[in-house]
């Protein structure tokens, strides 16, 4: 676009303070950060001095962070799934019977709005052993004694006591893929499903030569945001499980926040937050780039 | 064609299905923040209350009432702020070619996506050196500046859109760049606006992390920081418990039902793709 050299100077000068700000918070924190968790700050009083990838090395040997990070992983890989392959069943639902769908969109997706905190707050009773799940089954007559977020059982390292977070996290965000997808599939121009039709294709056969491919991309950048959601998640642990009995239901951001701001063990903490920085990034750094790269104007 | 209309049937069948799966959680809600203590006991949650009764309602919002409040005087601000910071940025970056354009845009849109445990602890230190730490101040501050991305990222997508002639027009009418932004482009920047409002009110109204770090003193927290201390003692009085969970969704709850287009919106728009 045409712009006089004027206007480009008063533009760059309107955005220097926002950028000076913003960068000062993001890239000078973070760097701050690091600086931290090569340190020796291990009490209230800050202590600057570097001991190099120490806190790093402590870090992998303790028995709670290599737990965390397998549980980060399991619930990102369950989280994602199901958040994928339901979402795009209810899309496809919605997609494929026309009346009522606003309803039903609105239905799926309210959880959306609601805090990590206020789930969390609620389905805690819904998995508590006593009280939710169990009680109803009690009451049909069936013995129930899953333990749910407090069971310690563990199949193949995954710390089943994750399935109740699993759940809930997977009710709030089931709705955002649903919602990704239909934008997806309200894209796809009716030609091309009805020349599909009158070659003879049948439902499933859409579905998986006409449709899948052309909603690839939305998997993608959906698979992307719930990842990176699922690998920064702390509000839902708190307020749901908190860290759990031998820490089955603990995550790196729980395991941060308590360390840090509960235990002053502040190079720990620091050390913690650069690696989960380090996790997003490897997923959100060649997503921007190429999503970035890719809307040339 | 009978086969095509059963089919249709049963996907009704499981649409309906699936919806009733995502309302029980709202079920158990509702009807036990209904219930008087005298019928809170451990094997009766799933039971429909017998008496219904405001009593969990009326001890929750007597509990929660100053952290209500608090969460307005934080949502208001930080979402009107952010709108018009967010289209300021938005603008520039959509329409003012000039070197490392695109790469400075990735640097902001990054700022959205990382853990914000990595910059916790200089925040607390730099907010106590300037002594916002533990203020609501300090905490809008902070959802200010870490809105930036998200917002402008809305507004330059919408922006973008946006033809350049038109932009251009007003420029050979006599306009600067920033005459042309106050009044040819506001004035067509009203969806986007809504949207970053609910956006930023939603996602404020909702935050944790920052709330619980940034705010020790009861009496300045937010709401979703003292549901979650009201839920953490371990009275069992869930009646009390499940509402106040529910008086801390309902605002966003009612901007969800109201405003749920712009809220999708916003919604599709953090994939980075408008």
């Amino acid at each position: 676009m045409y712009c006089s050299k004027r206007d480009r100077k008063v533009a760059i000068i309107i955005l220097i303070p926002f950028l000076a700000i913003l960068f000062l918070f993001v890239y000078g924190f973070i760097g701050w950060s690091l600086r931290v968790s090569f340190s020796s700050w291990d009490s209230i009083v800050p202590n600057m001095k570097s001991v190099g990838l120490q806190n790093y090395i402590e870090l992998f040997k303790t028995q709670r962070f290599r737990t965390d990070i397998r549980n980060t992983i399991y619930f990102t890989v369950f989280f994602i799934m199901i958040c994928v392959v339901g979402g795009f069943f209810l899309s496809y639902l919605l997609y494929s019977t026309l009346k009522g769908e606003g309803i039903f969109r609105t239905i799926y997706l309210f959880p959306l709005s609601l805090s990590f905190v206020v789930t969390g707050v609620l389905w805690r009773w819904i998995f508590s052993p006593e009280v939710g799940i169990n009680a109803l089954y009690r009451m049909m007559g069936f013995k129930a004694s899953f333990g749910w977020f407090t069971s310690t059982h563990r199949v193949a390292g995954f710390n089943v006591a994750l399935i109740a977070l699993i759940i809930a996290a997977s009710w709030q965000y089931l709705g955002y893929t649903m919602a990704m997808f239909l934008a997806g599939l309200r894209g796809i121009p009716d030609q091309l499903i009805e020349v599909a039709q009158i070659d003879g294709a049948g439902e499933w056969m859409i579905i998986r030569k006409v449709i899948l491919p052309i909603i690839k991309p939305i998997t993608f950048s959906a698979m992307i945001v719930l990842g990176h959601i699922s690998l920064k998640i702390f509000d839902l642990a708190y307020a749901m499980t908190g860290k759990g009995p031998a820490f089955v239901t603990d995550f790196p951001g729980l395991y941060m926040f308590e360390t840090t701001f509960r235990g002053n063990h502040y190079n720990e903490g620091a050390a913690i937050s650069i690696v989960m920085l380090l996790l997003v990034a490897l997923v959100i750094v060649p997503y921007l780039a190429t999503t970035l790269r890719g809307d040339a104007e | 064609m009978k086969s095509k209309r059963s089919i249709h049937i049963l996907k009704y069948v499981l649409a309906i299905i699936c919806a009733l799966l995502f309302l029980f959680p709202l079920y158990v809600i509702l009807n036990n923040s209904l219930k008087p203590f005298s019928e809170v006991r451990i094997s009766e949650m799933w039971i429909p209350a017998k008496n219904p009764s405001f009593e969990g309602f009326a001890k929750a919002f007597d509990k929660l009432m100053q952290n209500i409040i608090n969460s307005f005087i934080l949502v208001i601000p930080v979402s009107i702020l952010s709108m018009v910071f967010g289209s300021v940025m938005g603008f520039i970056f959509a329409k003012v070619k000039f070197r490392f354009n695109k790469i400075l845009f990735a640097l902001v849109i990054f700022g959205m996506f990382i853990p914000y445990q990595s910059i916790l602890i200089p925040l607390v230190r730099s907010l106590n050196k300037i002594g916002l730490y533990g203020s609501l101040g300090g905490l809008i501050v902070t959802h200010i500046v870490y809105g930036l991305p998200i917002s402008s990222l809305m507004f330059r997508n919408y922006y973008a859109k946006i033809p350049d002639e038109l932009v251009e027009a007003g420029m050979i009418d006599g306009l600067e760049l920033w005459g042309v932004f106050r009044q040819v482009v506001i004035p067509i920047s009203m969806p986007t606006m809504v949207v970053v409002l609910i956006w930023q009110f939603t996602s404020v109204w909702n935050d944790f992390l920052f709330a619980v770090t940034l705010t020790q003193k009861p009496s300045i927290q937010p709401i979703t920081v003292a549901l979650q201390n009201l839920a953490g003692t371990q009275v069992i009085e869930w009646n009390v418990q499940m509402a106040g969970a529910l008086i801390a969704a309902l605002p966003t709850l009612f901007v969800y039902i109201f405003l749920g287009k712009y809220f999708i919106q916003g919604l599709l728009s953090g994939s980075v793709k408008g």
